[in-house]
């Protein structure tokens, strides 16, 4: 048992405090009740990561929800992160789902504005957007750390209760390719001062342009207060590819990389080859706390992955007493 | 101004159904300066309503916002079926208010408080979000030009100055925020975290009035 007065307690705060290079997944859940595709989805990254994120109703189109599809999780022994955005929800809902995800037994969670609802399958909905991103942040803090809701009311069923508050360990994304590129660093100071105890950053192709924020984020030294966790995708084909560097709004995919999945002869290959060497050199960047993985409907390659680039078995920190 | 757009004739059709006499009230401000419900408007609906077999009297008001400027067509509206008001939807309302027992019927899809751009261009600028804080955003409006409202900088869609909604078309407004401050010298007030909004100032809290006793008669 440790002492280390942890936040939330969670597997991944734990692993990223004792300083190891800490390692996350994206899982989708399914678009439709089939459980079974989040149960075959987790026995690929059972062990291998040292949590799992289940995204929410990604690109806008409907899903399991994160918090029940981090339930399953939770009932098969991995450890959830449930990201929240605020396209969907407003301060009303986004609270009860935290006090609801709370007592299911999610400790993470990863706090996103969303994408526009015109991506995805009800392009006609209304979108919320009562809180953005860095108010949501925010506001999860206050919950845990000072035991009140948005509104500063105490977190307790009546005057006489206790007050149990909702402990989260706190994350945001970023994006490091999107404009107005000066400001990146700005906004996750923002985010930081909001109470984000960790980043999940955007995929990285480009490597240099990632580089050239970090040393941003490490000039206002931002990444001694974050951890900061480096986005990748890995690249399946040169169709993807190609895809990933014209069709997707705020991704980047250098000429060289484009190149190699070009020439290469076994797509797959190369591509999982491409995102070893990666892994290497975000292990190189100063600031760069871990990887979240984002093999989209790729999950089974996760394991050989993270066994090429070194990170397996990995570690194992006590939770706090 | 108030810009809109001429509904399709076939749903002003199917509002008239089988009215025969018909008073077509068009607005002789901000949809006016638009080209949709000005005096021009009017007498392009009437015609096309005669020719349809209907009787069509044709009116502009200087406002139909405003009540004191409906005097002048009182008669005509009592001896109609219908009005089609070519206002903006506040007229459109007023209409409807002043004549409690005819039908009055929209010809105009009121789109948005907004800017001309230039010949035949309007872009939206305000929201009446009742909690303007142009101040602090460079004089841009982030709770319209942003397509999700956000206060406390660009989504990860921004992308050379685009927004990710359709980045052939559509201006990211926190990259134009951002470029604005720049060149006032304000990036300062980019660094510290908005508040939450007090959405009750907006149409979420109530429909909206505002009374002023120093100017009650
Ligand atoms: S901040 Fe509100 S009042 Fe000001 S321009 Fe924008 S929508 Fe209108
Ligand atoms: S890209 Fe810009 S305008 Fe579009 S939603 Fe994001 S911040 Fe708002």
């Amino acid at each position: 048992m440790s002492d280390i007065p942890y936040r939330a307690n969670s597997n991944l705060e734990r692993v990223l405090v004792a300083g190891h290079f800490g390692v996350t997944a994206e899982l989708g859940p399914p678009k439709s009740a089939e459980v079974e595709v989040i149960h075959k989805k987790a026995e690929h990254l059972r062990g291998k990561v040292d949590a799992v994120n289940l995204t929410d109703n990604q690109t806008a189109i409907v899903r399991i929800s994160s918090i029940a599809a981090g339930k399953v999780l939770v009932d098969l022994g991995l450890e959830p992160v449930i990201q929240m955005t605020c396209r969907d929800r407003n301060r009303l809902a986004q609270q009860a789902d935290l006090l609801g995800a709370y007592v299911l037994g999610i400790r993470n969670v990863t706090c996103l504005t969303g994408d526009h609802q015109v991506f995805g399958n009800h392009p006609t909905a209304r979108h919320v957007f009562d809180l953005d991103s860095i108010q949501l942040i925010e506001c999860v803090r206050r919950m845990r750390d000072d035991g009140v809701f948005l509104c500063g009311d105490p977190i307790q069923n009546s005057k006489k209760s206790p007050v149990v508050a909702p402990k989260l360990y706190i994350g945001a994304a970023e994006n490091p390719f999107g404009d107005p590129f000066e400001f990146r660093a700005i906004r996750l100071a923002k985010k930081v001062n909001a109470g984000a105890d960790y980043i999940q950053t955007q995929c990285i192709y480009d490597l240099e342009r990632f580089e050239r924020w970090m040393s941003q984020v490490c000039a206002r030294g931002l990444h001694k207060r974050v951890k900061i966790l480096a986005g990748l995708t890995p690249l399946r084909s040169f169709k993807m590819a190609s895809y990933m560097a014209t069709g997707v709004a705020g991704i980047q995919v250098p000429r060289e990389l484009l190149g190699r999945m070009e020439a290469a002869k076994d797509g797959a290959e190369e591509g999982i080859r491409i995102c070893v060497e990666q892994i290497q050199r975000l292990r190189q960047i100063e600031g760069v706390a871990g990887i979240h993985l984002m093999a989209i409907e790729w999950e089974q390659k996760v394991p050989e992955i993270l066994e090429r680039a070194g990170l397996l078995p990995r570690p194992v920190v006590p939770p706090a007493a | 101004m108030i810009v809109a757009s001429q509904k399709p004739m076939d749903e002003v059709l199917g509002y008239l159904g089988g009215a025969q006499r018909v008073l077509v009230l068009g607005c002789g401000t901000c949809v006016a300066v638009c080209n949709a419900g000005g005096e021009r408007e009017v007498a392009t609906l009437a015609a096309l309503l005669r020719l349809g077999g209907r009787q069509a009297t044709e009116e502009t008001l200087e406002r139909q916002c405003d009540a004191e400027f409906f005097d002048p067509v009182r008669d005509q509206a009592a001896g109609c079926d219908a009005i089609l008001s070519l206002a903006c939807g506040v007229g459109v309302q007023m209409c409807a208010r002043l004549f409690p027992d005819k039908p009055v019927y929209p010809a105009l899809n009121t789109q948005f408080m907004g800017i001309n751009e230039g010949a035949g261009a309007w872009s939206e600028a305000c929201l009446g979000c009742g909690d303007c804080k142009l101040g602090l955003f460079g004089g841009v409006c982030p709770v319209t030009q942003c397509s999700k409202s956000l206060c406390n900088g660009p989504c990860g869609g921004s992308t050379e100055g685009m927004c990710e909604v359709d980045t052939k078309t559509i201006e990211c407004g926190w990259q134009r925020i951002y470029d604005r401050l720049q060149r006032i010298g304000r990036l300062d007030l980019l660094e510290t975290n908005v508040a939450p909004r007090d959405w009750s100032k907006t149409h979420d809290g109530r429909p909206r009035k505002i009374t002023r006793p120093d100017l009650a008669g």
